[in-house]
């Protein structure tokens, strides 16, 4: 049976022709072929649930196809593309949020002159990133790994006449380049180091996972150490977290798709891809597994602070995604393919429904907001039901990976169940803190709220259905999903104590919320403790730490290296110019035309000559 | 008779004709001092042909040629000055600088 997975590369190729059509009418082609990028991505949608459907089963092979890309002597470099179950749940993941994302989009961006650019970008993300997703290996998962951080640029950017925006855009690049700078010396140090200099999937499952010893432990660790660098720049983990907050600078419904979905999540993917290396070392399990969990509960910390809507739930991106990272550091690849499953789908819709209302009301200050709940009800219920899930209540699909990624972090180590589940607490808190300050009192500030048209409520919806139901493709008393993405059956764990516990923080955290800026019976925590709301609210100063350690520090060697280049190099420079005008001048100074100074002048040479030779009689 | 002395005069007359040459900015003095160069050359030519190492007619002619292509140069010469001097108003060799140009 010829399987459909033999054309599995048609689907990152439909956006990527749609971006190269877009992109190629250039401005004229205005609104309406805007619909050509939303086309491209249902169609991959299509093949992509059709590639999927056929492997629910569970006993479908993997399918991968590659062509060698460049051949010189004996170093050749191929290209190519696998279809798992794994690359197969991705597919539907990103196609799918990446076609909500673009229906919604064109209510969104319906006013904005540039709007087919817009969908250029978006088209061309989606391409790059579906590309990621069914890379073969290591080097095609790089290009496509370049392309959508180029995407996230070019998109963040999209605003490029605010000041704000392009620095966003600048910082997210050169901060994500710091982790793709280590991402690309590990594939250097598999290629030079693996047997065949092979850099695709299996053979690494092969030389890592079952003939364990042909790598050194040392360099093992430095492998998986330096693919975790790139991770931690994708996925915007604790040292290099700070750009995906200011990333919120562009458009929401790219915030959605790529901030909050698909991108980010590709760091999450990549650990899960090459996990065999980080088996193989403990200490790089241990150091995911740590930065994951400071991640998470260092985040939610800075989203309990913040006023502006988006960046609320950009913090808990960077925390969720700590919460995957700490699942992978755990050794649940299963548990963190799921939370970073069922977090596409409630994360793409909270960041949307912010849009709506963002849409709506056009400011982001959510101390600006309140009592939209009664206009905007859609939006008010959809943004509910994501907050709902993002908390961990039952039995929203939220709930059922966080109880996933507890049991593994229980089953790891109790203090990264604790901090996990203080995260719990602090991420229901901050939902409830964000949500009761936008839907309901009083609003505080003057504006005409409206729902949203049809075309972003829809999106809406649709996701916020699947936050309901994606959940159950994994729980306690059904380990589907876990086994069918990592191959085995997982032993049921965790059990009721870890469903106990997080539920009861998770409902804490809401019904504190709830008594401080819904009912407003108790003190906010920022009346409280002045200083420590104010340290979080300025994100633990780590941008100005960042500015005054590494910015400033970069700047006064690139000043110092500016002067190098002014009179060092430009002085050679001038150098060798100002030599070869004064020889010209004094060129033209003999040429003066006068035939007698010629006549001197081969008189002397004469005389010279004549000299010459006498002389040589003598020596 | 010693060959040095028509030699000595040949080059004294050659390098007054060569001073002549170099230094003087009247056009006509010019090529009267190229006349006194290869005068020069002519006292040479002669004093050669009777002193040299192998005395022969042959320097005796080659003076004479000298001399028809001398007056033809002369001829040539002058009627450059002349049309020079209509088209600039000027012998001055100073101001003869179209090389430049």
């Amino acid at each position: 049976m010829s399987s459909l997975a033999e054309y599995a590369w048609l689907v990152p190729l439909f956006p990527v022709i749609a971006f190269a059509l877009l992109t190629a009418m250039g401005r004229g082609a205005g609104r309406s072929f805007a619909w050509l990028g939303t086309l491209a991505s249902l169609l991959s949608l299509v093949v992509s649930v059709m590639i999927a459907a056929p492997r629910l089963s569970g006993t479908a092979a993997d399918y991968s196809s590659h062509f060698v890309w460049i051949q010189a002597g004996n170093v050749s470099l191929t290209l190519g593309f696998e279809v798992t179950n794994m690359t197969a749940m991705m597919l539907v993941v990103v196609s799918l949020v990446s076609f909500l994302v673009n229906l919604y989009s064109h209510g969104y961006m319906k006013d904005d002159p540039r709007i087919s650019t817009f969908f250029a970008y978006v088209a061309l993300f989606t391409g790059s990133m579906l590309g990621l997703v069914l890379s073969y290996n290591l080097l095609t998962m790089y290009i496509f790994w370049e392309l959508v951080g180029v995407c996230s640029f070019l998109l963040v950017g999209f605003y490029y006449y605010k000041p704000e925006a392009r620095a966003a855009a600048k910082k997210a690049f050169i901060v994500t380049r710091i982790g793709d700078l280590g991402f690309l010396i590990a594939i250097l140090l598999l290629y030079w180091n693996m047997p065949d200099r092979a850099l695709d999937f299996s053979s690494i499952h092969n030389v890592f996972g079952a003939q364990a010893g042909v790598i050194s432990e040392g360099l093992t660790t430095l492998i998986a150490l330096l693919i975790f660098l790139g991770a931690v720049g994708k996925s915007g983990q604790f040292p290099l977290h700070v750009w995906l907050p200011d990333a919120m600078e562009g458009p929401t419904p790219i915030s959605a798709l790529i901030h909050a979905a698909t991108m980010v999540a590709a760091g999450v993917f990549l650990v899960a891809r090459t996990f065999d290396i980080f088996q193989a070392s403990p200490a790089a399990m241990t150091t995911v597994a740590i930065i994951g969990a400071f991640t998470a509960i260092f985040a939610a910390t800075i989203g309990l602070a913040q006023n502006d809507i988006k960046r609320v739930l950009a913090y808990s991106t960077v925390s969720q995604l700590g919460y995957m990272m700490l699942a992978l550091g755990a050794g649940a690849v299963s548990a963190a393919m799921f939370h970073l499953f069922t977090h596409a789908f409630f994360k793409a819709l909270l960041f949307l429904a912010a849009g709506s209302v963002i849409h709506s009301i056009h400011t982001q200050d959510i101390r600006e907001m309140g009592g939209l709940g009664g206009k905007m009800k859609i939006t008010a219920w959809t943004f509910a039901i994501g907050a709902l899930a993002l908390s961990g209540i039952p039995p929203l699909a939220g709930f059922w990976s966080k109880d996933a990624v507890l049991a593994a972090a229980l089953e790891a180590h109790p203090v990264y169940f604790a901090v996990g589940v203080i995260t719990a607490f602090l991420t229901a808190l901050y939902m409830a803190r964000l949500f009761f300050l936008v839907f309901t009192g009083k609003p505080r500030s003057s504006f005409s709220a409206h729902e949203s048209p049809a075309v972003m409520t829809v999106p809406l919806v649709v996701l916020g259905v699947l936050t309901v139901v994606a959940g159950f493709v994994h729980t306690p008393f059904n380990g589907w999903f876990g086994e069918w993405i990592t191959g085995h059956a997982e032993e049921a764990h965790g059990g009721a104590l870890v469903m106990v516990l997080s539920v009861a923080a998770a409902v804490l955290g809401i019904v504190l919320g709830w008594l401080i800026y819904g009912k407003g019976s108790m003190r906010r925590g920022s009346e409280r403790w002045p200083g420590v709301a104010r340290l979080l609210e300025r994100k633990y100063y780590i941008d100005e730490i960042y500015h005054a350690v590494f910015v400033q520090s970069l700047d006064r060697l690139g000043k110092l290296l500016h002067l190098f280049d002014e009179y060092i190099v430009d002085g050679a420079v001038r150098l060798a110019e100002q030599s070869a005008v004064a020889l010209g001048r004094l060129n033209g100074r003999l040429q003066s035309g006068q035939v007698q100074a010629y006549a001197l002048a081969a008189v002397i040479g004469l005389v010279i000559l004549a000299l010459a030779i006498a002389g040589r009689r003598f020596l | 008779m010693n060959p040095a002395s028509y030699l000595t005069l040949a080059a004294i007359l050659f390098c007054i004709g060569l001073y002549g040459v170099l230094t003087k900015r009247n056009a006509v003095i010019v090529l009267l001092s190229i006349e006194l160069m290869l005068n020069a050359v002519n006292l040479n030519l002669v004093a050669f042909s009777k002193y040299g190492v192998q005395p022969s007619f042959t320097g005796q002619l080659f003076s004479l040629f000298t001399m028809t292509v001398a007056a033809a140069e002369a001829a040539v010469g002058v009627a450059i000055l002349i049309a020079l001097y209509r088209a600039r108003a000027t012998v001055n060799v100073d101001e003869f600088d179209e090389l430049r140009r």
